[in-house]
């Protein structure tokens, strides 16, 4: 054994940068995650600032913020995960286009937005949405409506938020199931086709079944990430006027440790965001695994 | 075969067609609107008089633009913090990958464990902040490009493409003549990856022209913030009014939306020029992480 380390010790000087980033920027952090049970203070430090329990954690449950914040980013995440078809249905019906050509200008179109950075995608949703200028409010109000102030109204927030993502985004999540159906092999198609089976019977019965997989190991990343909802865009859409329906955990914990300098308060708040998505994750894949289907170990 | 196409598939082709003129419409439109609007009388795109082609074309937002001295300092300093992040990126992940890839190197999968254990559970950002902060980082180039180093799905898809790609035999073969694990690494593994190169150097190149966040928590010197950040401040802080001088309040509020149009241009505009080219490489970086995610 020591022979068989010693013989590949040029392996492990190639992966030691790695190793030493995973060590201090991934595990420093996990270690430091401790102070969500400390009253951590700048000059005791990590490991020297006193145990206090439950009490950050207590403190946040009993603060009149929890519950708008709980629910906000609960029903953001369920929005989401509720638009997750889309690329789906996307890619079994772009499958279908019978021009290549067609096909292929569609495909780089639409994921051509998923380069757009979250700063001048928000600052475009910013001009689209202005109340008096924007194109949007102009097409309301021709069709005489009276405008909306997309971006100041509660109310409108988690609709901006998500489907804007769902304009960015779609077509980039589209390639990996377009992928997994290049996959299926054609002989099944010609059989159907030989039997009189339509082309929206091939989706169904061919197609779905073949990209099921794939769509269940998505699934499951995707609750893992259930409640990192992409936060840096909620923060840049966030004003005084909407912040009732657009202040979600991840932000809050931004404003109360950083800007506050609240840090053992908001490591709390984290760990327990980060907590519930963990334990999500862990639930679906066993459910998957009960079940029968794919799932990520 | 597209003879016995029946009556319902040809409708269901017409309207599938008809369906992706849609979608390419609703993509591309609002797209093609920023250009327009960019180079129109700022008071005809705000009255909504401008739908498909520019109205009384003028090019003075652009020309504020260009006058505009902290985006420029923030294009140079984005270029510089793309240039050196993406270098730090794509070798860690060439060395790591290639390593965490070899079957016959003693703990490697306890080590991938607990690499993809992170991309589950992570410190959270304050724990991230305090490490950085101690170690000397703020407000130095070395808190945007070090703290994200490696990205745990870069690194299994980088193993994967290794591990699919590089025959033991050559390994084996090259060992006869008494080549060592580094020279291997150096000699053949490296030049057989260009492909996968390619794909991680546009990955992390993206990723670091559009990042603002790290500059939000780490940078305190203004002068150092990269483009997002003042785009930032331009798009989504309305501060554009500050670049100009115009007398009238309602032309200067007209005038500040003409900018922004145009700033989104201009920002944009290194992705734009570079996607024709690159994006059949992105296609295939996501068609190796799916072999196996």
């Amino acid at each position: 054994m020591l022979k068989k380390i010693a013989k590949s010790y040029e392996l492990y000087l190639l992966m030691l940068p790695t190793l030493i980033y995973f060590a201090i920027f991934q595990y420093g952090p996990i270690y430091g995650v401790q102070i969500a049970f400390k009253q951590y203070t700048i000059p005791k430090g990590i490991t020297g600032s006193p145990w206090v329990g439950f009490e950050q954690f207590e403190r946040f449950f009993s603060s009149y913020q929890f519950w708008n914040l709980l629910q906000n980013t609960l029903l953001i995440s369920l929005y989401e995960l509720a638009l997750f078809p889309i690329p789906i249905l996307l890619a079994l019906l772009l499958n279908q286009l019978t021009s290549q050509r067609f096909r292929k200008l569609v495909q780089t179109v639409t994921y051509a937005p998923h380069f757009i950075s979250v700063v001048v995608m928000v600052g475009m949703l910013y001009l689209f949405l202005s109340p008096s200028k924007g194109i949007i409010n102009q097409v309301l109000m021709l069709l005489g409506f009276e405008p909306v102030f997309f971006l100041a109204e509660p109310e409108w927030f988690k609709t901006v938020f998500v489907f804007s993502g769902v304009w960015q985004n779609a077509g980039f999540s589209m390639i990996i199931y377009i992928a997994a159906l290049a996959g299926i092999s054609p002989e099944l198609h010609e059989a159907a086709v030989m039997d009189g089976a339509s082309k929206a019977r091939r989706i169904w019965h061919i197609d779905l079944p073949g990209i099921m997989p794939t769509v269940m190991i998505l699934l499951i990343l995707n609750i893992g990430q259930f409640m990192s909802i992409g936060f840096e865009k909620v923060y840049l859409m966030q004003n005084a006027v909407n912040i009732s329906s657009s202040e979600i955990i991840q932000t809050y914990v931004y404003k109360a440790g950083l800007l506050n300098a609240q840090y053992s308060y908001s490591t709390a708040i984290g760990l327990f965001n980060s907590l519930i998505s963990f334990i999500l994750l862990l639930a679906v894949n066993m459910t998957a695994r009960k079940l029968d289907q794919t799932s990520l170990w | 075969m597209l003879m016995n196409r029946s009556k319902g598939d040809r409708l269901f082709d017409l309207l599938n067609g008809a369906f992706f003129l849609v979608v390419l419409a609703v993509v591309l439109y609002p797209l093609y609107f920023i250009v327009i609007a960019s180079i129109s009388d700022p008071g005809k795109v705000n009255t909504g008089a401008v739908w498909f082609w520019p109205i009384d074309m003028t090019l003075e937002g652009y020309r504020k633009i260009f006058e505009h001295e902290a985006l420029w300092n923030g294009y140079r300093n984005s270029a510089l913090y793309t240039l050196v992040g993406t270098a730090i990126n794509v070798a860690l992940l060439m060395t790591g990958g290639y390593a965490l890839s070899r079957k016959d190197v003693p703990g490697r999968n306890i080590i991938t464990l607990l690499i993809v254990f992170t991309m589950f559970f992570q410190g959270g950002i304050i724990p991230t902040y305090l490490i950085v902060r101690d170690l000397g980082m703020l407000n130095t180039i070395w808190a945007l490009v070090i703290p994200n180093a490696v990205s745990v799905y870069h690194l299994i898809v980088v193993r994967t493409y290794f591990e699919t790609t590089i025959p033991l035999e050559m390994l084996e073969a090259s060992k006869v003549d008494g080549c060592n694990n580094t020279r291997f690494f150096l000699r053949i593994v490296l030049p057989l990856s260009l492909p996968i190169i390619a794909v991680m150097v546009l990955f992390s190149a993206v990723v670091h022209w559009n990042s603002y966040f790290s500059a939000l928590i780490y940078l305190r010197d203004e002068s150092m913030y990269p483009l997002q950040m003042v785009l930032r401040e331009i798009l989504v802080r309305n501060s554009a009014q500050e670049l100009m001088n115009v007398e009238d309040m309602a032309a200067q509020q007209d005038f500040s939306e003409l900018i922004k149009y145009g700033v989104v241009i201009v920002s944009s505009l290194p992705v734009l020029i570079l996607y024709p080219f690159v994006q059949r490489y992105f296609i295939k970086g996501v068609m190796i992480g799916s072999i196996k995610g």
